[in-house]
């Protein structure tokens, strides 16, 4: 809980004949040699990625197969690098899931602007936008890394939803319309 | 110079005029950098040479600019944490709580316990890992390969933690306005606990590699001398300044996020050479260790941001998805920002590199007026003019590792 004065001492002889240290330095050395290696054969060997782990962003469907996104533009808003561009589009009335009335006409993401902040995952209020594990991306032409839609859902994949909360929303209006 | 020749026989006089002539030196410009290996990132020294001797020399900073400043009147305060990541790119964790601490005294927001000894300890663990590299890079500089690998295998261990908290391992975007991004994972305390017991006999051994070790010494000791009033004079901060021998640490000083409960010590040098700055970096990763081990020894419960502040931060996910209010209340916090008086307000936080300051105008509403970043980088290096006059070519390598400064920061 004080300040202290870093301590520097001059050489002794013997340090000032290099020897010490260099015998030092290779006891270090030799000490090293036998433990296992700290590094990885990257492409063969990968890393273990963590929970939650901030990758390449996706959409997801539901267990259903429902895309979750509502093209509600929360993502689109909050990105700092401006990196998603979506096209709000109607569900047909004749789908069963038309009572969520709009999904993306058209969402793509620049993985050239990205950075992989996951604000937009962070924002959405559908829960439908997600950094999964992919951490390399790659591609030969600027257009080659902008993710469209398909390419999300087909990155993303299915989750499991918690709250199902349109499928909630539905029953909720059948069974009041059958009480009216 | 002029330099006189005697030559023996008057046979050769005209000979020795035309050498004379010949070795009649001119001070000779050089561009060091920007891409410099020593000049860690893109700074441009002009250097004016007298043979080896140094005797101008001009930093031209500027090659990294973005902008930041401008940009974060563009956006919320929020969307804003990003960019501080981007400062000072080795110790981003740093960075964001310096932020996320000046909005936090505009709005007079104080956020729990539990938010405040986290932020602290991933701090303390971006400044290990900032000093790390700092002293890697500082041993190649200067001719040491071997300590660069050893610093930078904990640096990845330090990595591997950030990478489970935050889901980054460099760009880690913790803060938000009110607390943090998300709260700690299960076991991670331990596992930070367990990193610090085995770091501290590894750190003794890298730092035996060069302590006593005269090569390294050769290169350090009494190189780049910064007298403690030039130090003051010039606004240095950080360890530098501490290696000039002033005992100045805002973490002492203007105690901030509970530092006032953690106990430490300020490491400070005698003389201000290089060699001085190297030892109060190497003490400052060991009272880091220290500090991280008190606040996890004493880790608080409760929430881990401001559940009170509901124009600052977000609800939970939870609601959000069920509840209408929430997700009113979330669409208004995402489009128009965390919701901040009128009013400006200074911050500094003692950064791994040194005073990061933070000065935001507010004139209400979720953006920021203006905000302007006091980058430790920038205001260490204006010292450069003054410390390398009379060095060598050389010297100047082991000088700008030992200000270890990042140009991210410094440009901004």
């Amino acid at each position: 809980m004080a300040v202290i004065p870093v301590s520097r001492k001059p050489l002794t002889f013997a340090e000032r004949t290099y020897i010490p240290q260099i015998l030092g330095g290779l006891r270090i050395t030799f000490a090293r040699m036998i433990k296992p290696a700290e590094t990885m054969e990257y492409p063969e060997q990968r890393p273990e990625i963590p929970k939650n782990y901030r990758g390449v962003p996706t959409l997801v469907k539901d267990p259903n197969g429902r895309e979750k996104c509502v093209s509600c533009q929360l993502c689109e808003f909050v990105c700092p690098p401006k990196a998603i561009r979506i096209t709000p589009g109607e569900i047909a009335p004749d789908s069963p899931t038309a009572h969520v009335e709009k999904a993306p006409q058209a969402f793509d993401i620049d993985m050239l602007r990205c950075i992989y902040c996951g604000l937009c995952q962070e924002v959405c209020p559908e829960e439908a936008i997600f950094l999964q594990n992919q951490y390399s991306m790659t591609g030969l032409t600027r257009a080659e890394m902008v993710n469209h839609k398909d390419r999300l859902y087909e990155l993303g994949g299915t989750l499991p939803d918690q709250h199902h909360k349109w499928d909630k929303k539905k029953a909720a209006e059948e069974h009041g319309s059958a009480a009216h | 110079m002029a330099t006189d020749f005697a030559f023996p026989d008057t046979g050769a006089k005209s000979a020795a005029a035309v050498a004379a002539q010949e070795f009649q030196t001119e001070k000779m410009s050089l561009s060091m950098g920007p891409s410099h290996p020593s000049t860690h990132g893109v700074l441009r020294i002009q250097l004016e040479l007298d043979g080896e001797i140094v005797t101008k020399a001009d930093p031209v900073v500027g090659y990294l600019h973005r902008g930041d400043e401008k940009i974060a009147e563009n956006m919320t305060y929020n969307q804003f944490v990003p960019y501080t990541d981007r400062l000072d790119y080795l110790a981003p964790l740093a960075n964001n709580m310096a932020y996320a601490i000046a909005v936090e005294r505009l709005a007079k927001l104080e956020v729990p316990a539990r938010c405040q000894a986290i932020r602290v300890i991933t701090a303390e663990m971006a400044r290990i890992s900032a000093h790390l590299l700092g002293l890697g890079a500082y041993g190649i500089d200067v001719g040491a390969w071997t300590v660069f690998l050893y610093a930078f295998t904990e640096r990845e261990k330090l990595y591997k933690l950030f990478e489970e908290l935050t889901g980054a391992r460099f760009t880690t975007s913790y803060t938000r306005i009110g607390g943090v991004a998300r709260d700690v994972p299960e076991g991670w305390t331990d596992r930070a606990d367990a990193f610090c017991d085995q770091f501290l006999p590894i750190l003794e051994q890298i730092l035996n590699l060069l302590t006593r070790n005269k090569i390294f010494m050769d290169r350090t000791v009494d190189v780049g001398v910064i007298s403690r009033e030039d130090a003051i004079a010039y606004g240095l901060t950080g360890p530098n300044l501490r290696g000039s021998g002033v005992p100045l640490d805002l973490r002492k000083d203007k105690p901030y996020s509970g530092y006032e409960q953690y106990e430490f010590d300020v490491p400070v040098g005698a003389k201000g050479d290089c060699y001085d700055r190297y030892l109060v970096r190497g003490e400052e990763m060991r009272q880091s260790v220290r500090i991280i081990k008190q606040a996890i020894a004493k880790f608080p419960g409760g929430p881990w941001y401001a559940t009170d502040a509901k124009k600052i931060f977000a609800p939970p996910k939870d609601k959000i998805l069920t509840s209408m209010e929430e997700l009113i209340q979330n669409f208004m916090l995402v489009t128009e920002g965390p919701q901040m008086p009128a009013g400006e307000v200074y911050f500094e936080a003692e950064n791994p590199k040194g005073a990061l300051g933070f000065y935001v105008v507010s004139k209400g509403g979720g953006v920021p007026w203006r905000l302007k970043i006091r980058a430790p980088s920038f205001c260490n290096l204006s010292i450069l003019p003054k410390v390398c006059v009379g060095a060598m070519v050389s010297d100047v390598v082991s000088i700008l590792g030992s200000l270890d400064f990042v140009m991210g920061e410094c440009d901004r």
